[in-house]
């Protein structure tokens, strides 16, 4: 079985973003970049599929700059096999990036696609269950557990209200949440390997796929700030301000 | 044109945060909802205040809200609409991107501000940032922030309902069963009040401590993503950027940090409260009110002291 791992280049999740002067987006330039935490963790499960001997191939797709290579060569050194980099500079959405993604289905085919339920830069959410729609297949977001066996994935999906579990005939689109795995480091030996790892560069239009955004940024915003509050001294002062003050109890 | 929002139910009651989806709908056109599940749903639909027609997709195909049935038919009732809404809980965000990739429209998801039929705004990197985006796709298909949108009254509407059916296509994906948390509080998104744990409250045990606070305040009780992974509580506690997106009249945060990501969740809240041991926690940046100490010795003292205001 082979899997297909899509991974984004974002703004590492330590640094807070600053949002440009001109108000047009958010300052990348000089900012350290990794990959999107939960793409990792996507990683992490393919890896994990391929060590039990259920996945026979993990493909490392990214759609970005040059410098996603890197991206790339990180999900290689923590045990992707090869890897894709759809280069570009145009800032894909999701609806593009699935089209992408779908015709890179259609050259490799996948049994499963693993992806991150969410990138934490433009937090949309949707290029797993785009994909899912493009294809036609079955999708499971936000998995906290995931099973493969007899040609179906059986996965347990975080919900507002708890847990839910679905099977889903593969090939299926499965996105990870938090709570899959913990992703593992990947040590010295195995970024010296990943540098090896054949690593083949395309371009959208190889591919036929028109990555024109949708949407337009007409401004980018700091929000509010929340006013300085106060230090209490003790719960007794605490509860009387709530009561007298905030009003609130 | 009239805008078709998808309300999602949990055990036949449909969410609160659908009821502020058709607040935010309404200010774009006429509402139509559409509901599975039993009749009794459609009919809690149709009693919703703003709802002018209520579209259940009715039977086995539509049960347990499966993305692959239901943004079929979403894709099959979009022609007679202008925009498509859902409330941007887990729902939501598994069926709406997938009808959307049907109609060739990329999602605008999160949505906090509606400008006009074109433009909207939306959270970026955790809420670091608010982006305005303008969508050049003929029809629109957004999810709304629930904390941005009063619900609408539950009761009020008279709306009629249709029948819609469920395209014909492959079962691809099967319920098998649900796990829901058992709570006789509030929901976290419709509380008034929130009492919160993180990792300060060290484990499983410690953790409910905050329970008589809840109690005596009629809270819902959240947590950080510190306290879900170490696993003092379950998944829907939390409360973040990739949690639940809370905007009660009271935040109390125990033990918290203050990351980034948590603060994603609840900044939006009217009062904050944070209680820590450590001055310099990011939580007092965004608390109207902080209690620097031991909260194992200061949760007792805020009980004693509520329980004396009376």
């Amino acid at each position: 079985m082979k899997v297909l791992v899509p991974v984004k280049r974002v703004i590492d999740f330590n640094i807070k973003p600053r949002v440009k002067a001109d108000g047009t987006g958010v300052e990348t330039a000089g900012v350290k970049m990794s990959m999107n935490p939960f793409d990792e963790i996507a990683v992490e499960e393919a890896v994990r599929l391929k060590e039990k001997g259920i996945a026979t191939e993990v493909v490392a797709v990214s759609v970005g700059v040059q410098q996603a290579q890197d991206t790339l060569r990180t999900a290689m050194a923590m045990g992707a096999d090869r890897a894709i980099l759809v280069l570009t500079d145009v800032a894909v959405e999701p609806l593009g990036v699935a089209k992408i993604l779908r015709a890179l289905v259609a050259k490799e085919s996948p049994d499963l696609v693993l992806l991150g339920k969410q990138a934490i830069d433009d937090d949309m959410n949707a290029t797993g269950q785009m994909l899912a729609g493009l294809l036609g297949w079955a999708q499971g977001t936000f998995a906290s557990r995931i099973e493969i066996a007899d040609g179906k994935a059986t996965v347990t999906r975080e919900i507002d209200g708890g847990l839910e579990t679905l099977t889903l005939t593969l090939p299926a689109i499965v996105t990870a949440d938090l709570r899959l795995n913990e992703p593992r480091y990947a040590s010295l030996p195995n970024i010296m390997k990943a540098r090896k790892k054949p690593l083949e560069t395309i371009a959208p239009a190889d591919l036929g796929v028109d990555v024109t955004p949708r949407l337009t940024i007409v401004s980018v915003a700091e929000p509010p700030a929340r006013q300085q509050g106060i230090t209490v001294e003790s719960a007794a002062d605490l509860v009387a301000r709530l009561r007298n003050e905030a009003k609130v109890i | 044109m009239a805008v078709l929002v998808f309300l999602d139910h949990e055990s036949g009651i449909i969410r609160q945060a659908s009821r502020s989806a058709v607040t935010a709908a309404r200010a774009l056109g006429e509402v139509h909802a559409l509901v599975t599940g039993d009749a009794s749903v459609a009919e809690a639909a149709a009693r919703i205040d703003g709802v002018a027609k209520v579209l259940r997709a009715a039977g086995a195909a539509a049960a347990h809200e499966l993305a692959e049935p239901l943004a079929a038919v979403i894709a099959d009732l979009a022609p007679a609409y202008t925009h498509i809404v859902a409330a941007s809980g887990a729902s939501g965000k598994n069926v709406l991107p997938r009808a959307a990739a049907l109609l060739d429209v990329q999602p605008i998801p999160d949505v906090v501000s509606i400008v006009d039929a074109d433009n909207f705004v939306r959270p970026i990197y955790a809420g670091s940032a608010l982006a305005t985006v303008r969508s050049s796709d003929a029809k629109k298909v957004l999810t709304v922030r629930a904390s941005s949108f009063d619900p609408a009254p539950a009761e009020g509407g008279a709306a009629p309902i249709e029948q819609v059916t469920v395209p014909d296509g492959p079962a691809l994906s099967a319920f098998v069963s649900i796990a829901l948390s058992q709570s006789e509080r509030p929901e976290l998104e419709s509380a008034r009040v929130i009492v919160s744990g993180g990792r300060g409250m060290q484990n499983e045990e410690n953790f409910k401590l905050l329970n008589p606070l809840a109690d005596r305040l009629g809270a819902a009780i959240g947590a950080s993503r510190a306290a879900v992974d170490a696993g003092f509580v379950p998944n829907d506690y939390q409360v973040g950027q990739t949690g639940k997106i809370v905007a009660p009249e009271l935040y109390i945060a125990v033990g918290i940090s203050g990351a980034i990501q948590h603060l994603a969740g609840m900044k939006d809240s009217k009062i904050i409260v944070a209680i820590n041991k450590d001055p310099e926690a990011p939580i007092f940046q965004v608390a109207d009110y902080g209690l620097v100490g031991d909260l194992f010795d200061i949760l007792p003292q805020v009980e004693a002291a509520l329980d004396k205001a009376g």
